[in-house]
């Protein structure tokens, strides 16, 4: 039996639904990452499980136990704020103390245990000072170790890494990361960031207006992602609407950007005239020079192009809709100048057919 | 710990201060007076002991609210007696009837003259008289000699140098204004209004009560006016505060026929009181001399009792020959009409 | 959230027995006397031009009182927010002096400067050789503007410095770095996030001119009466119950006008302020420009308060200086007045009836705070109002109220000290409420919400996290709720005993004879009030108690 069951979950705040019957449930030790965009419901989600709202509806049960009505501060959950919410009037010891201390234990023991937090985290030597004195990704660490101090059973993090930079922020990642491991925690991770959510999740739940839209391991979904919401926020770029053309093993359906091929996937169902969503990997899609008259072979024009430190990503304009693509640096065959007509060609069998797209 | 110890010691805290405070002792007899009431603390413990009762003196504001206050309790008083009542207020005191009558033995020592309620519902007490002081040694300095009569203040000699009371607000202010009513008289061709207007021209000082007027108006503590609305005893009370500094008062009266206005105090049981009895013993105790003899020194009025002797420096507190006529009768049916047109006139 | 509740039960209770039921009761009896409740009064009021006058006079002095004393406050807030200097929290103290003292004898330390032979006239006229004193403000409406601004400037002073030293500097320094000049800065910056505590100041001090009574009544004279004033003649000298009941309704009505305005306002402008801990906001001048700046507002305070100097100066040299007699007069039972009590008693009386006073507003106010808080957006302004409305109350009205009200079994206060400082409280606790509030809608509500996560119960996350967090606030309207009970004197008059008489009281009861001994007493005991107060200031300001007031 999983430690954490919530099933239809539901919250609104007003006429806002935040939380909109949201089922699904964690096991001891598994560390799970709520991604979706801001106002999707993840951290009012958390706000519920950590006790600070109640549900309007659904239950939350731990360990066998419902806890819908529990108060926060009975639950032995830990929540790592998004702004950190380290309390300023404190020093950086008692900041870590507190939990410990709201636990009464006895103060040579709270003493050992912050002095041992905070070396794990390399803050040794800070622990008396004030929080305005700390750089943000000591006060990073400070937050963790004091939601970890407690031994929580369920530690929570609602995007505690989102203001820092890259470097820090995966250094952290790697660090939160390894500690929870070891201390084998059972985690909920907020974040809008899939590389973060990738570095830390055993599963991912993706969520959208208030519902999970689907729950998988990180391998799971960026293989087969549910529909065109979750590409997104995994980091697709091409996905197509395009109505069916011709029902067969391979399927013709009318894109903007023209008529594509694609090979029939079994268990979907593609009628003829039906709309179908279909995404592209960008690696699929090659770039060339010469119009070679392939199946699949579109003319286009480069709209944009970013330096991705590998290769360049190209935005190319065809026909009445666009597609993102990789272009090796260095290549004299291959175009990567803005303006420049390009072709394009998308390899039919690694195309992905999705969910209606939202 | 922290929470523990601290809401302790808070509570502690606030126990003791609370204790602090003392309770209330029902049963004893308890006057309500105004806050200018003074009297010596052996003169009140004689009365305790004598009576074996215990003797609460009550303020509550200035006369007028000392008596609003008794007129609100009617029936329910918070104090057995009601010390203070004055003949500006007293036909108003009466008509309210929050008084129980008692007429004490000791009234025959009371010359009639102060026996302003002959229903014996309030007993006169102590009396004084409201006029106008100079500051001897301004008026020298600026070669002044005191005005002899009030025509004279409308002179250009006096012009910013007079400060009188409000008398919608202070007790001397009505007091001098009723004066000046009986001096001038309402319908002459020159009346009360009439001179009030021309103190007006004449850069007139109004101050709303006796202390500020005194205090901060007054040439004797560095004010600007030499002249200033006050009692006849304030010259005496002048010498006996000066702590030796003068032998005679630094002050004089002015003293001018009709225009000076005789205040007479008196005392009453109020209706609903539980202790009548040792009240009625009060009212006999405050016209007996001690209590008589006391007051002058204390809130420099005149005791109504012939038969108590004044301290010698009372002989600086001199006594007008010719008061204002205006009794009290005619001052309740007229006070607000008067204040209102002096308001207007003087004011607005 | 149903303990929340519970608790809120206790300021309803108070304001419900204290403040509603003996207003109500004075207001019935008022308007319900003559047999017919009406509202004849009203129209005799709103058609008589006096009363026209007296209540569009009371506005717009209370307008003009309220921009000067901002103009004086801001300045001197900012000193005392961002730098530091020797003596800081002496001046501080003692520049907030002039709330307590009794208006007579401020009028006095005014008579003493700038009377026909005060220190101001003498100085001119001798150096300018002139026939007569030149400046003549006594009994003007320039003393009566400069006395408002005397007495409340202390009030903007406190409540805007709180939230200035909390105010992170380094958003005033970007604004600098975006090419502000420091006008633009405060103008752009600083000002929008101070507006809260500006606001909050200077309602208090409005609702203070508003109302003025003493500063009127002492300092302008009568022609220059305020409502208050004349609710006072009617009710204490004419006996108009009726014309006194509906003024005082009047009065009150404005009030609670201005207040919903203000609510208004103040919902408008508060914002969400990361607050710094004052130790990091302040610092000490280093350029010309800022020594130049601190020493200029430092005098201007010292100047704000000669009145008062000129106070001490009076006793020590009056009638040719034997001020140690009438300290000793003081002590000296000689006369052996009913109405003695030794200085030591009278000095404990005040302290005790200011602590306790300080005690309730602190509870009611912070309670009613919370609640205010934390009700939906639509009776918040509403509420917030309303329980403000003592600040606009007519003194006088409330005290006949308390008489015919609170004057039967099961509650009869009518002898007890408990009616003095309840009186006292209902002035003070709304300035706990409007320095607590800012603080209160500032407040990172997740540090609430970490506490209790980390399994911190109602109780605690208030006593660890927030209590440490607003005490500064809270200290600010327990400065205030102690110079309220230590100076107030017109409840205490309606009430005085030998054994609760405070120490204003004391000082009306000297000036009430005429004699250079009893001046020379209510001088010295003036004297005593300003030192006692003083170290009142300074304990509060230094009061420390497990981190409390570090922030």
């Amino acid at each position: 039996m999983p430690l954490l069951c919530v099933s239809d979950l539901r919250k609104a705040y007003g006429d806002v639904s935040a939380v909109d019957g949201v089922s699904f449930s964690a096991d001891e030790g598994e560390l799970l990452c709520l991604l979706g965009p801001s106002g999707c419901g993840k951290t009012t989600m958390l706000r519920v499980l950590a006790g600070l709202d109640e549900p309007d509806s659904g239950t939350i049960t731990f360990d066998g136990r419902e806890i819908n009505h529990l108060p926060p501060q009975q639950r032995d959950f830990g929540l790592m704020f998004q702004d950190l919410a380290l309390f300023p009037h404190m020093d950086v010891f008692s900041n870590v103390a507190f939990g410990l201390r709201m636990q009464k234990l006895p103060s040579s023991q709270v003493e050992k245990r912050v002095e041992e937090l905070l070396a794990l985290v390399e803050l040794g030597d800070y622990s008396h000072r004030k929080v305005h004195e700390l750089s943000g990704g000591e006060r990073q660490r400070v937050a963790l170790v004091r939601s970890l101090a407690p031994a929580p059973k369920l530690l929570m993090f609602d995007e505690p890494l989102g203001s820092l930079d890259r470097a820090l922020r995966e250094s952290l990642q790697s660090q939160v990361h390894k500690i929870l491991k070891e201390v084998g925690l059972t985690s909920i991770y907020v974040t809008h960031d899939r590389d973060e959510a990738f570095t830390m999740a055993d599963r991912l739940i993706f969520m959208n207006h208030g519902q999970i839209i689907q729950t998988g391991s990180p391998e799971e979904t960026i293989s087969a992602p549910a529909d065109g919401f979750v590409a997104r926020t995994l980091g697709f770029k091409n996905i197509l609407a395009g109505v069916v053309l011709e029902d067969g093993p391979m399927l013709k359906l009318d894109c903007p950007i023209g008529v594509i091929s694609a090979n029939k996937r079994p268990g979907i169902n593609t009628p003829r005239g039906s709309v179908q969503t279909i995404l592209i990997d960008e690696k699929a899609v090659s770039v060339s020079n010469d119009s070679a008259n392939e199946i699949n072979s579109f003319q286009g024009v480069i709209t944009e192009r970013v330096f991705r430190g590998y290769h360049y990503e190209l935005r190319v304009k065809i026909n009445g809709g666009e597609l993102y693509c990789h272009a090796p640096l260095e290549s004299r065959e291959v175009p990567s100048e803005i303006n420049q007509p390009v072709s394009i060609c998308v390899d039919a069998p690694s195309i992905r057919f999705l969910d209606s797209d939202e | 710990m922290i929470k523990s110890t601290g809401i302790l010691f808070l509570v502690a805290l606030f126990t003791l201060l609370v204790t602090a405070c003392g309770s209330d002792e029902p049963g004893s007899l308890i006057v309500l007076t105004h806050d200018s009431f003074d009297i010596g603390e052996e003169i009140i413990a004689q009365f305790e002991e004598d009576n074996n009762a215990t003797v609460t003196i009550q303020k509550s504001g200035d006369s007028g609210e000392a008596l609003n206050r008794a007129i609100l309790e009617k029936g329910n008083p918070s104090g057995d007696l009601l010390y203070g009542v004055d003949n500006t207020f007293l036909t108003k005191a009466l008509r309210e009837d929050i008084f129980i009558k008692y007429e004490s033995s000791r009234m025959e020592d009371v010359p009639s003259q102060f026996v302003l309620d002959d229903t014996f519902h309030v007993s006169p007490v102590d009396y004084g008289y409201v006029n106008i002081n100079y500051d001897i040694a301004y008026l020298e300095e600026h070669g002044l000699t005191p005005p002899k009569t009030l025509e004279e203040l409308t002179g250009e000699e006096w012009k910013g140098r007079l400060v009188v009371q409000n008398p919608a607000t202070s007790s001397p202010g009505l007091a001098f204004l009723i004066a000046t009513v009986s001096y001038f008289g309402e319908d002459d061709d020159y009346d009360y209004l009439d001179f009030w207007a021309d103190l007006k021209e004449n850069d007139l000082v109004v101050k709303d009560g006796w202390s500020d007027a005194y205090y901060t108006n007054f040439s004797q503590y560095d004010g600007d006016q030499p002249l200033v609305l006050s009692y006849a005893t304030s010259p005496a009370a002048e010498l006996y505060f000066s702590e030796g500094a003068y032998s005679t008062p630094p002050t004089g009266n002015m003293l001018v026929d009709k225009a000076t206005f005789l205040q007479v105090e008196g005392i009453g049981i109020l209706k609903g009181t539980q202790n009548e009895k040792l009240a009625r013993k009060f009212i006999d105790f405050v016209l007996d001399t001690p209590f008589q003899e006391d007051i002058p020194s204390r809130m420099f009025v005149y005791p109504v009792n012939s038969k108590a002797v004044t301290p010698d420096f009372f002989k600086y507190a001199e006594v007008p020959t010719l008061p204002s006529d205006i009794d009290a009768d005619t001052i309740d049916e007229n006070r607000d009409e008067w204040i209102d047109s002096w308001t207007k006139v003087v004011l607005r | 959230m149903t303990a929340g509740r519970l608790l809120l039960i206790v300021p309803l209770a108070y304001l419900a027995i204290f403040f509603i039921y003996p207003l109500g009761s004075i207001f019935a009896r008022s308007l319900g006397d003559e047999s017919n409740f009406g509202f004849e009064p009203f129209s005799i009021l709103l058609n008589d031009p006096y009363y026209l006058g007296r209540i569009w006079f009371t506005i717009w002095q209370a307008v003009v009182s309220t921009l000067l004393t901002l103009a004086i406050g801001l300045p001197a807030a900012f000193l005392f927010a961002r730098y530091e200097f020797p003596g800081k929290t002496l001046l501080k103290a003692i520049s907030s002096l002039p709330f307590v003292m009794p208006t007579i004898v401020v009028a006095m330390g005014f008579t003493a400067l700038f009377g026909a032979q005060g220190l101001v006239n003498s100085a001119l006229m001798t150096m300018f050789g002139l026939d007569n004193p030149p400046v003549r403000i006594t009994n003007t409406l320039t003393i009566i503007f400069m006395a408002h601004a005397f007495y409340n400037y202390a009030i903007i002073v406190r409540i805007v410095s709180a939230l200035w030293s909390n105010l992170d500097p380094n958003l005033e320094g970007s604004a600098k770095m975006l090419g502000a000049g420091s006008i633009q800065t405060f103008y752009h910056v600083t000002l929008p996030l101070l507006l809260p505590a500006i606001i909050s100041a200077s309602l208090l001090s409005f609702a203070f001119s508003f109302t003025s009574f003493g500063v009127v009544l002492v300092l302008g004279g009568p022609e220059y009466s305020t409502l208050e004033v004349s609710i006072y003649e009617l009710t204490a000298k004419l006996f108009r119950l009726p014309l006194a009941g509906a003024l005082a309704i009047i009065q009150l009505g404005f009030t609670y006008f201005f207040l919903l305005l203000y609510s208004k306002f103040q919902e408008q402008s508060a914002v969400r302020v990361d607050l710094k801990p004052r130790e990091s906001t302040s610092r000490h001048p280093t350029r010309w420009k800022e020594k130049i700046f601190v020493v200029a507002i430092i005098l201007m305070l010292l100047t704000l308060l000669s009145p008062l100097v000129a106070l001490v100066v009076r006793w020590i040299t009056l009638d040719g200086g034997f001020a140690t007699n009438q300290m000793a007069n003081l002590f000296s039972d000689d006369r052996g007045s009913y109405f003695h009590l030794s200085p030591v008693t009278i000095i404990w009386n005040s302290l005790r009836f200011a602590l306790i006073t300080v005690a309730i507003s602190l509870i009611i106010g912070t309670i009613i705070s919370y609640t205010i808080t934390n009700v939906n957006r639509r009776w918040r302004n509403l509420s917030d109002a309303l329980v403000m409305l003592p600040l606009g109350v007519s003194a006088v009205t409330l005290g006949f109220g308390y008489i015919i009200a609170l004057g039967r079994p099961p509650i009869d206060l009518r002898g007890s000290w408990l009616i003095l400082v309840i009186a006292h409280s209902l002035v003070a606790y709304p300035f706990v409420i409007r320095s607590l509030l800012p603080v209160l809608k500032g407040m990172n509500s997740n540090l609430r919400e970490a506490a209790a996560v980390l399994g911190a119960n109602p109780a605690r996350v208030f006593l660890l996290v927030e209590l440490p967090l607003i005490a500064p606030a809270l200290l600010v309207g327990a400065t205030f709720a102690f110079a309220v009970s230590m100076g107030e004197f017109g409840a205490s008059l309606i009430l005085v005993r030998v054994e609760f008489t405070t120490m204003p009281v004391a000082i009306f009861r000297f000036l009430g004879l005429p004699g250079t001994a009893n001046l020379g007493m209510a001088l010295g005991m003036s004297c005593l009030l300003m030192v006692v107060v003083s170290l009142g200031f300074i304990a509060i300001e230094r009061f420390r108690y497990k981190g409390i007031g570090g922030f």
